[in-house]
């Protein structure tokens, strides 16, 4: 008796999956259409906040007086001035708060990677740092407020708002600090070991060196995001259209600041000052960016 | 043998990611602090009053119903709306783009989150709340039996509204759950995807058969991370949402603040202690309300990429 069934000695039919039903290539057609458009839908905003931003702040952006002058003094219907000022503000707090951050957040990742590694103390830290970065910036300024105003009994100030955004960038330099000494080789470190170099000098003058590209550019990317931070400055400090170079003492302006103030004044002049400020702000970031880009090329590791 | 320089910097090093430790509960428990004064004088619940005047120190009447309505209300309309999209940019992005263009395309999505909020503020107001108003005034009239779309404390299209704070938001935080659900979708096992592909699975088949069961967890975990974002994001709220007159009619069309822009808009009212406290109070609620949403998205997103199992 024959136990093997007659179509074994048939040619082989084109397999099932060759022929594409009606229903299923029509599902997977629109899928494609479906996922390529909502790519398109998702840059619309991008494009369109950029030309807003150059459509309405080019033209006071473009003015002579733009980066060497104030607001000081200005009417609010008076068209004119510019944003040394707020320049300033935002450069003096942005650094003060790097001044801060990138020690201590590099050595958290130190900690993190060469020392903590696994033990409860690392997961604890890195569980916080977690949270830190999700902590919305107006909780940062309102502990700033407790700490610094309410308990120091100290004044509003710039430096106030530097240690607020330090809150908000230590969690991206630790993250990336963390993130590039994790892809050292430990043949590196080992070798230094074996020299008989102590372990602080070979994170110190090997490791770090080693991840020095990708840390500064964590670093550029950090600064990008604080500069504009806007929540924390409105309680931390107070604006002035005048020039402060003081961070300790007294009202100073920031870009942020500047254009959130700027548009409180409800006239065409104020709304032309808020647009070029916006502007102003967005190509300061952008311009950093690049920097980070650049910065990463040329301090990148030649491997091999 | 320890060196004295190897125990100096290893001390330095723990002593850092110990700070950091005590910063998170620095963060909550100074605002505890300032806030338990205020909340004893408050003359209202806290929780379920409606109420909110701090101008009479020795009246404090102070709650968060409000607060908690117009900031719940903007950040799920920001959902709704930035949870699909994310998911088809994150499926376009890994499965879809041409491999040479993937890259710079997912960071222009990226730079998305470069744009300051502030700026972001200026242009749902300015640009997209005029475009916006046919829209929100349609769904009014046709979809208004609805309570959530029905009249609010403002005209509908008065374009400051949650509709247009709920759409802005969502931009703000779609480059969030892209970029989780993106790197999630990257690490689906080759083999799986192949293995779809050699069974004669079309591109869409073998999504919906390896790529997205994958990937669930990531996309879930990154949505809430997302979420914690829009529930504390302050200015770009505070520029949008500002100018209420009556309290919230519980509909989308509402104007009024949320924990964050009430804070941030009251900075001039911080004259006493006892009212920088009830402003301390509801930051405490926006902060262990954010601590809960990250430390979910955390825990979600650790468990990602494991598929069914």
């Amino acid at each position: 008796m024959r136990t093997d069934s007659p179509d074994v000695e048939r040619l082989a039919t084109p397999p099932a999956f060759q022929q594409l039903g009606f229903g299923r290539k029509l599902k997977n057609n629109s899928a494609t259409v479906v996922f390529t458009a909502a790519f398109g839908l998702a840059v619309i905003p991008l494009l369109w906040v950029l030309y807003t931003l150059l459509e309405r702040g080019l033209a006071p952006l473009l003015t002579p007086t733009w980066f060497t002058n104030s607001f000081n003094g200005l009417l609010p219907t008076d068209f004119g001035g510019g944003v040394y000022h707020a320049l300033v503000g935002t450069l003096q707090q942005a650094a003060v708060c790097a001044l801060v951050c990138v020690p201590l957040g590099v050595m958290v990742g130190v900690y993190l990677v060469e020392y903590g590694r696994d033990s409860r103390l690392a997961k604890t830290a890195t569980f916080m740092v977690d949270i830190l970065s999700g902590l919305p910036s107006i909780v940062a300024g309102l502990f700033i407020y407790a700490l610094w105003i309410t308990t120091f009994g100290l004044d509003r100030s710039g430096f106030a708002v530097a240690l607020a955004l330090v809150l908000l960038m230590l969690p991206v330099v630790v993250r990336v600090t963390e993130t590039m000494l994790l892809i050292v080789p430990d043949e590196l470190r080992e070798a230094s070991y074996a020299l008989g170099v102590p372990k602080w000098k070979t994170i110190v003058k090997i490791v770090l060196p080693t991840a020095l590209s990708g840390i500064l550019t964590g670093i550029m990317l950090g600064l990008a995001r604080i500069m504009g931070e806007t929540a924390p400055l409105l309680i931390l400090v107070g604006y002035s259209s005048a020039i402060n170079f003081n961070l300790f003492q007294g009202e100073q302006a920031s870009l942020p600041l500047t254009i959130f103030m700027e548009r409180s004044t409800g006239t065409a002049a104020g709304e032309a000052r808020m647009w070029g400020a916006a502007l102003t702000l967005v190509l300061l970031i952008m311009l950093i960016n690049l920097l980070a880009t650049l910065l990463s090329k040329v301090f990148a590791v030649k491997t091999k | 043998m320890v060196r004295t320089g190897d125990r100096v910097f290893q001390s330095l090093a723990t002593g850092s990611g110990a700070f950091v430790v005590a910063l998170i509960a620095a963060i909550g428990l100074f605002l505890l602090i300032r806030a338990v004064p205020s909340l004893q004088v408050n003359q209202v619940s806290f929780l379920f009053s409606r109420e909110w005047d701090t101008s009479d120190i020795d009246n404090l009447s102070f709650g968060i119903l409000d607060l908690a309505w117009i900031t719940v209300a903007s950040s799920l309309v920001a959902l709704a709306i930035a949870m699909p999209l994310s998911a088809a940019v994150a499926l376009y992005l890994t499965q879809y783009a041409p491999a040479a263009l993937a890259r710079p395309f997912a960071y222009v999505v990226d730079l998305l989150a470069a744009v300051p909020s502030v700026v972001y503020g200026l242009w749902g107001v300015y640009v997209l709340a005029p475009v916006l108003n046919p829209v929100a005034s349609w769904i009014n009239a046709n979809l208004g039996w609805i309570p959530i779309f029905g009249d609010g404390n403002a005209p509908a299209d008065s374009g400051a509204n949650v509709f247009t704070a709920g759409i802005v938001l969502a931009v703000m935080i779609l480059p969030i759950i892209t970029g989780v659900t993106r790197e999630v979708f990257q690490r689906t096992p080759s083999a799986q995807i192949e293995g779809a592909q050699a069974l004669g699975a079309t591109r869409w088949e073998v999504i919906r058969t390896t790529v997205w069961p994958f990937g669930r967890n990531g996309f879930v975990g990154g949505s809430m991370l997302g979420l914690g974002r829009a529930l504390g994001e302050t200015v770009a709220l505070a520029v949008i949402l500002s100018g209420a007159s009556a309290p919230p009619e519980y509909s989308i069309f509402d104007v009024g603040a949320t924990f964050a822009s009430k804070i941030a808009l009251s900075a001039a009212e911080f004259n006493h202690n006892l009212q920088v406290g009830a402003y301390i109070a509801a930051g405490l609620v926006l902060f262990v309300i954010t601590f809960v949403v990250n430390a979910l998205a955390r825990w979600i997103e650790s468990r990602s990429g494991k598929g069914e199992e």
